[in-house]
């Protein structure tokens, strides 16, 4: 089932991606583009990230697959297990795909990003901090409506994401139908059906992937707003403060609301410099 | 290889980073954050939950269409009314661990008896020989060949065969998602005993090895729960000691029932036993702590129980060969090997009439007896510290070297050839009664964490305080435990 792309696809960089073969030289631009291609392309690299190109996170529920989109994507065979909590450290892996070597990093399931306990915390502080150029939300098709949830709070922190509709054939096996299309459009970013563990559907998930990390596609998130006019203006204030300050800082907004919240590891943050190129080096070494 | 023509936002991208911004400004920030948090009140965080949580409602009620009408029949519904049951879920539960320790004892005497037989009749008179024929020194060949080389096969022999079984039925439980299930028959357990209801999930990571085990524990939020966790993990059975379990059960527990068959199913009845006493000690332990020097509240969660899924069997197969049997049995062999050298060496080096080996276990034979153990057994374990897998070995080897079977072996320090029989043979021949089998089997319950157990405890708790207390108490409860059943058993039995 390849993913309708419903975000506007740019041409001209499309036809500006070099397809990545040397040895297959006379391919026309719509052949560079079709996932079917690459997909035959994909090396990969296991543990071997000498230096890569873009930096990809996982992220996802806990047991909703990601460490076997892992697995399949990076030739690894990091153990999978059929229950939560399986991942508690991050585990990091590479692939090229299209010419560019991507490193995955695999992070422990999350339900929120207002976590509290360790391996919540290893995979917020990667997705805020380590700044990664594609956010993966792995999320199970069958609880969409929960996982959601985590995919609504990583939109917050980055616009880079694409969402993995993970466990389809379970989904079918229940009965349930999900509308992929709608999704994206709701959600406003690419939206790929998958079942990783029948490896259908990674194709195209590269496809999104490379196309995210590229800067292929505009992506136009759908943040969830609405808040008291007291809280906007709060807001606004920090969040001019800390783009003075960060003027890199792509998720400002988020920052703010949690400073406001009182976030203990946000406070530390800011007052060690992590918020900054600390963190920065601490991800790339 | 062409680069994109584009600009690309991403890591390569990046200018040299410019935002380290003033301390000036960080306090700027603070003191602003904190003046406007009195202004915008304290529900406000509340109110975005529940905005997201609508939003991700409305938007998975948009994308999802369910069937019109429920199935009839859910599988993973029926299935986890049986399997988590009040009734059945604990004697389900049993009932599977007993027979995968049954097809684990059953199936691997066969392969172990045969590779007991190339290993160490073939192999060894066959290395022996060779070294013979090119005049290797006497010394030298019996170093390598009876202290190292022996010491590997027998790792081999002994853990291979029940490591390939028991590991991949183990993974398949796993994989189908039988695991949170007893999680779940468990957490009230847990609860009870003050600790989280997460540490079931730590405790089964911990029957395949303590370190993965203790690891696991960062799924636990609270510090206090945590720190239950790891100190109790210990009394999970690992890989290294279940083969010793399993031997020693089918040497000394399976004989007392008559025929054959109902000796297996006897032998895996008492390797279970030893397991739930495990997890008795991990209530016991917890509890205390958690009445003593670890109190506090006992934090709730939520547990997701996953849909089953149908295991892959030869991915399973696969994984939990190479992942899990060989590098285990690779662990095993590398400490082996130096282990069989130190062995060789402390048997051959005499000191005042009597070798290191045979004074260090002379020093620790009263104390041993008074455990209803032996000062083999006791001076095995220090040999054993880092790696549990080598026990057996290296009693069979210190037994044959202090009680004058010379017959077996060829020489001090060579550790025989031996299919089942010929073990329990050697064992006899050192006084060991049906209590020394009970006895080991508790002991290697309840005694110190490996040494990579130890170093990850300290790694997780960066505390000196708690990794001691973490090393010594289970020891001193084995110490305390075996003295007990040994005192009573004598009683009784008169033995």
């Amino acid at each position: 089932m390849p993913a309708q792309n419903p975000i506007t696809l740019d041409p001209q960089t499309v036809q500006g991606n070099g397809n990545g073969s040397t040895d297959a030289p006379a391919l026309g631009p719509a052949c560079a583009a079709c996932p079917a291609h690459h997909a035959a392309n994909l090396k990969r690299l296991g543990v071997d990230m000498a230096d890569w190109d873009y930096v990809v996170a996982l992220a996802g529920n806990p047991n909703t697959g990601k460490s076997t989109v892992f697995n399949a994507l990076t030739g690894l065979r990091q153990h999978t297990g059929n229950w939560p909590g399986k991942t508690v450290a991050r585990a990091e892996g590479g692939y090229e795909y299209g010419g560019a070597r991507y490193k995955l990093v695999d992070l422990p399931g999350t339900y929120s990003l207002l976590s509290t306990s360790l391996d919540e915390e290893v995979a917020r502080d990667f997705l805020l901090f380590g700044r990664p150029d594609v956010t993966v939300v792995v999320v199970d098709a069958t609880r969409l409506e929960r996982n959601l949830n985590l995919v609504l709070q990583v939109l917050e922190i980055t616009d880079r994401v694409v969402v993995c509709l993970n466990l389809m054939d379970e989904a079918r096996r229940h009965g349930i139908v999900v509308d992929d299309r709608r999704l994206a459009r709701d959600l406003g970013v690419l939206v790929v059906p998958t079942a990783a563990r029948q490896r259908e559907g990674l194709p195209e998930l590269l496809q999104a992937m490379q196309e995210v990390a590229t800067g292929q596609v505009h992506l136009r998130p759908n943040r969830v707003h609405g808040e008291p006019p007291a809280l906007k203006q709060a807001l606004q204030q920090l969040v001019t403060r800390l783009e003075a300050a960060y003027p890199q800082l792509p998720n400002a907004r988020w920052v703010a609301l949690r400073l406001l919240d009182g976030d203990e590891r946000i406070i530390q943050a800011l007052k060690q410099g992590e918020l900054g190129s600390l963190t920065r080096q601490a991800v790339l070494a | 290889m062409s680069s994109p023509a584009i600009p690309m936002p991403g890591s390569i991208g990046r200018s040299p980073d410019p935002d380290v911004a003033p301390p000036a400004a960080v306090e700027d920030i603070l003191a602003t954050a904190q003046a406007l948090r009195w202004e915008v009140g304290q529900e406000f965080h509340e109110r975005l939950v529940e905005a997201m949580y609508t939003e991700a409602a409305r938007l998975g009620d948009r994308a999802v269409t369910r069937p019109g009408t429920e199935p009839r029949f859910d599988l993973d519904r029926s299935i986890d009314r049986v399997v988590t049951s009040r009734r059945w879920g604990f004697p389900i539960m049993i009932l599977l661990l007993a027979l995968v320790f049954w097809l684990t004892i059953a199936g691997a005497n066969v392969p172990s008896a045969m590779l007991a037989n190339l290993l160490l009749d073939q192999a060894h008179p066959a290395l022996k020989g060779l070294a013979a024929g090119i005049g290797m020194p006497s010394w030298l060949s019996g170093f390598l060949f009876d202290g190292v080389y022996l010491a590997t096969a027998w790792v081999i022999a002994v853990m291979l065969p029940p490591m390939a079984i028991f590991f991949p039925l183990f993974t398949l439980l796993e994989d189908f998602g039988y695991l949170p299930r007893v999680a779940f028959n468990m957490d009230k357990l847990f609860q009870r005993a003050g600790a989280h209801g997460k540490q079931a999930l730590t405790m089964t990571m911990g029957w395949g090895c303590n370190a993965a085990g203790v690891v696991a524990t960062r799924i636990i939020d609270s510090p206090r729960e945590r720190l239950i966790a790891i100190i109790t993990n210990n009394f999970s059975l690992c890989n290294g000691r279940w083969p010793t379990q399993i031997l020693i059960a089918s040497l000394f527990i399976g004989p007392l029932a008559g025929t054959s068959w109902l000796a297996g199913a006897i032998s895996a009845a008492a390797v279970v036993v030893v397991a739930l006493l495990g997890v008795l000690l991990m209530f016991a332990v917890s509890y205390l702590l958690s009445r003593t020097v670890l109190r506090g509240e006992v934090s709730s969660f939520s547990l997701e129980l996953p849909p089953y899924r149908p295991p892959r069997i030869l991915q399973t197969l696969y994984t939990s060969l190479i992942d899990r049997t060989l590098i285990v049995l690779w662990r095993a062999v590398v400490f082996a090997a130096p282990a069989g050298a130190l062995i060789w060496l402390f048997a051959n080096i005499h000191v005042g009439g009597d070798s290191l080996a045979g004074h260090l276990v002379n020093l620790l034979n009263p104390f041993g007896l008074l455990l209803g153990l032996n000062g083999v057994i006791l001076a095995a374990y220090l040999f054993a510290i880092p790696a549990n897998e080598i026990v057996v070995p290296t009693v069979l080897m210190l037994t044959v070297l202090t009680s004058g079977l010379v017959g077996q072996g060829v020489g001090a320090g060579v550790m025989f050839d031996a299919d089942a029989a010929g073990v329990l043979t050697i064992l006899k021949g050192g006084g060991w009664t049906l209590l020394t089998g009970v006895n080991l089997m508790l002991f290697s319950l309840i005694h110190n964490p490996c040494s990579t157990t130890i170093y990850t405890i300290w790694k997780e708790t960066k505390s000196v305080k708690w990794t001691t207390v973490a090393s010594l108490l289970p020891v001193a409860m084995g110490f305390g435990v075996t003295f007990v059943v040994a005192q009573v058993w004598r009683l009784v039995a008169g033995g």
